[in-house]
């Protein structure tokens, strides 16, 4: 099963895991099985409108998956994905 | 979580932030703060210093750190054997408290360590941490070290 990498700011959402083995064949399941696990997580990764929030950033395999398939790239069993929060204010 | 926090900056990094903070001036500068914590709390050790990537003419009173200079970060905080515990970025001409723009896009557990620079000299630090329900900041005690 692929690999969720859970940045430090979010792990008191996961239990202090930093990484997470779930079933997911498409990053955008293996987020929904994140939020199922680690309900907690969700307002941090999406908005009331069910939208991931934008400063939350996925990488695969040191690609950002903006540039890949979005949330729907595919995943093989051995894939690693990282959140990498982007900083913004004013 | 809201209970009287401190963080730890040794003088030399604080002026470091504050000389980043005048160069930027009159845009504003920001950049990463690496470190340990315990249980006793947050230390800082280094500072990544980095462009702020928004367009020229938002410069001003906006800042960005790019996911692509996150991952970096978290490379080089790795290699250091220290996190990244938090962020710090300049206010020109503006008191060092976060403004609504700061709370809408802050991520919590992160120290936001905001500097005032006032007409290019930077007069004082604050540093804050996002409430767990993204109301607002509270404040954590910056203590000086040698």
């Amino acid at each position: 099963m692929p690999t969720l990498k859970i940045p430090t700011p979010l792990r008191p959402y996961t239990s202090g895991e930093s990484a997470i083995t779930l079933p997911g064949k498409t990053v955008a399941e293996l987020l929904q099985a994140a939020v199922q696990r680690h309900p907690e997580l969700k307002k941090h990764l999406f908005n009331d409108d069910n939208q991931l929030r934008p400063f939350v950033n996925l990488f695969l395999k040191e690609e950002n998956v903006n540039h890949l398939g979005g949330l729907d790239t595919p995943l093989a069993e051995e894939d690693t994905v990282l959140i990498i929060p982007s900083i913004a204010g004013g | 979580m809201e209970s009287p926090l401190t963080i730890i900056i040794p003088v030399r990094i604080l002026e470091q932030i504050h000389a980043h903070g005048e160069q930027a001036y009159p845009e504003e500068g920001a950049g990463l703060m690496l470190g340990l914590e315990d249980e006793t709390g947050r230390s800082i050790k280094s500072l990544l210093f980095l462009e702020n990537a928004r367009e020229e003419d938002a410069r001003h009173n906006r800042y960005l750190i790019t996911a692509d200079d996150m991952l970096a970060g978290e490379r080089s905080a790795e290699d250091l054997g220290l996190s990244i515990l938090g962020i710090f970025h300049s206010h020109p001409d503006h008191p060092n408290q976060p403004s609504e723009f700061d709370r809408e896009y802050a991520i919590p557990w992160y120290s936001y360590l905001i500097t005032s620079i006032q007409a290019g000299k930077a007069v004082g630090s604050k540093c804050w941490r996002l409430r767990e329900d993204r109301s607002g900041f509270f404040s954590e005690q910056i203590d000086l070290a040698d």
